[in-house]
């Protein structure tokens, strides 16, 4: 057990065996996603209340599922980079915090364009919106501060503290812009809500999820490698991959 | 200033309490504050400019200023924590006191509460101090500005506390001010949303007892977890070399 | 299909705008956030070779003697 938490520390090791499931996470989650997405975009029924625009969902939910559990894939990490001081850790949280800020922005632009035919404006101040907002701004401080520290180690450190702190704070936030959106304005605009969506609705969505969710896999492997590669540079086994192709 | 002239903190030893540790750091502290007044009063100035701006830029109409007033108070006053949280472990850093801190036997997070709560004193509590004032100007009701004094009294500790974190992550760096927003802005939204919001249910009627609860509650997570934080972001921070 | 012909797919009644402007944007984050990762990683494994074969290339003037002047051209990595 022990030997296999070391291993997975081991950044050489995370190399070779990310090497070999990468081809497989991005052809998974290709398919999955084309399949959900062209399924929800030709084949599922029109919903009776919005109309087609109700589409975006195929693309809007995904992204706002991912922007939150990157997040907390973040704090996790972040706690075994100050508990454990695992390599591996930081390297991810280095390289999936730009990926998240993107993430969170796709959810945010769908949210908005969403709006527009459904509520009649591009921004409203609802507390899904607006706590998402919150979000965006604390992935671009993650990436703020680590551009901004010249020392990789303490960078990696600094981060680690702050997204934790990010994340006590998560639940409060949501919290209070939740509170706060009921008492500055009735609620008056929700998303309709249906007793149950139809299973040719909810099986593409859950198709396009798991598909960013493989995609997601393959570019935080694909940013981790990279990151790998530029940190243990001087190391025998870089050297040997880079010069004849494996590890 | 040069370097004699600023009091040493003396509390080497084992011998020394946290307590009294604590202590040394906050007269310390409080008496190297006294000696750059400016310094103390630049906050305050900038929260009454910062004030004095809506007005100006929108409209010095009674009817919206006794409408936004509070959240114009309230965003001013996050404002100018904000501007005077860079001072925090700056001038400590920069003459290597901050690193005796740091080797002291007691715990560091109760000497940063120490710190922080000098800092909160020569702030956050001038600015409620300072709130009347312009809550008249604004055109609040008597009740709309001691609600939103009770509301900053008890908001203010909670920005300071979040503030040192942030305070501590960015020691150091270029472009610290900046950054130090950038971290912290997103962490005081709910104190931001609990203290006009309560304001706006008193102007309402409400009863804000609940309210204030929450921003109690607030208080005492910040002052039991944000210590901690800033005391390892403190140590990172000073790693980094 | 939920539609009749390819241009009521394309129209959506009158959402199409906001269906499509929506895929395409996130379509094109994505791809460039994916071509961009992979970019930077091929940009990386480059930028090591060349410092590798820089490397070799001291380590082998160093193992030689020193050659006396010549005019011959000299490959100088120029980064």
């Amino acid at each position: 057990m022990w030997q296999f938490f070391h291993k997975l520390g081991s950044p050489k090791w995370f190399f070779g065996i990310s090497t070999r499931f990468m081809p497989w996470l991005l052809a998974g989650g290709v398919i999955l996603l084309m399949a959900g997405v062209v399924w929800g975009l030709a084949f599922a029924p029109e919903d009776y209340l919005q109309g087609n625009s109700y589409r975006i969902i195929f693309i809007h939910v995904p992204t706002a599922f991912m922007a939150q559990s990157v997040y907390i894939m973040m704090a996790s990490a972040a706690l075994v980079t100050l508990v454990w001081r695992m390599k591996l850790a930081d390297v991810f949280v280095k390289a999936v915090a730009p990926v998240g800020l993107v993430l969170t922005f796709l959810a945010l632009f769908t949210g908005a364009v969403w709006g527009k035919p459904t509520w009649g404006t591009w921004w409203i101040w609802d507390a899904r919106l607006t706590s998402m907002l919150i979000l965006m701004f604390l992935y671009g401080g993650v990436i703020a501060l680590d551009r901004a520290i010249n020392d990789e180690k303490s960078a990696a450190r600094a981060v680690a503290v702050l997204v934790l702190v990010g994340v006590v704070n998560i639940p409060i936030i949501k919290y209070s812009v939740e509170w706060w959106n009921t008492l500055h304005q009735p609620a008056t605009f929700k998303l309709t809500e249906k007793p149950s969506m139809p299973a040719e609705m909810w099986v593409p969505l859950l198709l396009s999820v798991l598909g960013l969710y493989l995609i997601f896999g393959w570019l935080a492997c694909v940013r981790m490698q990279t990151e790998i590669l530029s940190r243990e540079q001087r190391t025998r086994w870089v050297r040997e991959f880079v010069m004849k192709g494996r590890v | 200033m040069n370097a004699e002239a600023r009091p040493v903190v003396r509390l080497a030893g084992n011998s020394v309490g946290a307590l009294a540790a604590m202590k040394g750091v906050f007269v310390r502290d409080m008496k190297v504050a006294f000696r750059q007044r400016q310094d103390l009063l630049n906050p305050l100035l900038f929260f009454v400019m910062v004030v004095t701006l809506f007005p100006l830029g929108v409209s010095p109409e009674v009817s919206f200023l006794r409408e936004a007033g509070a959240g114009i108070l309230w965003v001013a006053a996050l404002l100018s924590v904000l501007l005077s949280l860079d001072h925090l472990f700056r001038h400590d850093f920069d003459d290597g006191t901050l690193e005796q801190l740091v080797l002291q036997p007691q715990p560091l997070f109760l000497l940063i509460l120490a710190k922080t709560l000098v800092h909160w004193m020569l702030t956050g509590l001038p600015l409620v101090i300072l709130t009347p004032v312009l809550g008249v100007m604004m055109h609040l009701d008597g009740n709309s500005i001691g609600i939103l004094c009770l509301t900053l009294l008890i908001g203010t500790p909670v920005l300071s506390l979040i503030g040192a974190i942030g305070a501590a992550l960015t020691l150091g760096l270029r472009s610290a001010g900046v950054l130090l927003s950038l971290l912290i802005i997103p962490l005081y939204i709910p104190v931001l949303i609990f203290g006009t919001g309560t304001v706006a249910a008193a102007a309402e009627g409400a009863t804000v007892g609940a309210y204030l609860a929450l921003l109690g509650a607030f208080l005492v997570l910040a002052l039991t977890l944000a210590p901690f934080a800033a005391a390892a972001a403190l140590k990172i921070s000073l790693s980094n070399g | 299909m939920a539609f009749d012909s390819f241009s009521a797919f394309i129209a959506m009644e009158g959402h199409g705008p906001y269906v499509w402007a929506c895929y395409a944007v996130f379509f094109v984050l994505m791809l460039l956030m994916m071509i961009g990762s992979v970019r930077s990683r091929k940009a990386i494994v480059e930028s090591c070779r060349r410092g590798y074969e820089f490397q070799a290339d001291k380590s082998k003037v160093a193992a030689s003697p020193p050659p006396s002047a010549s005019f011959a051209r000299v490959n100088v990595s120029q980064d």
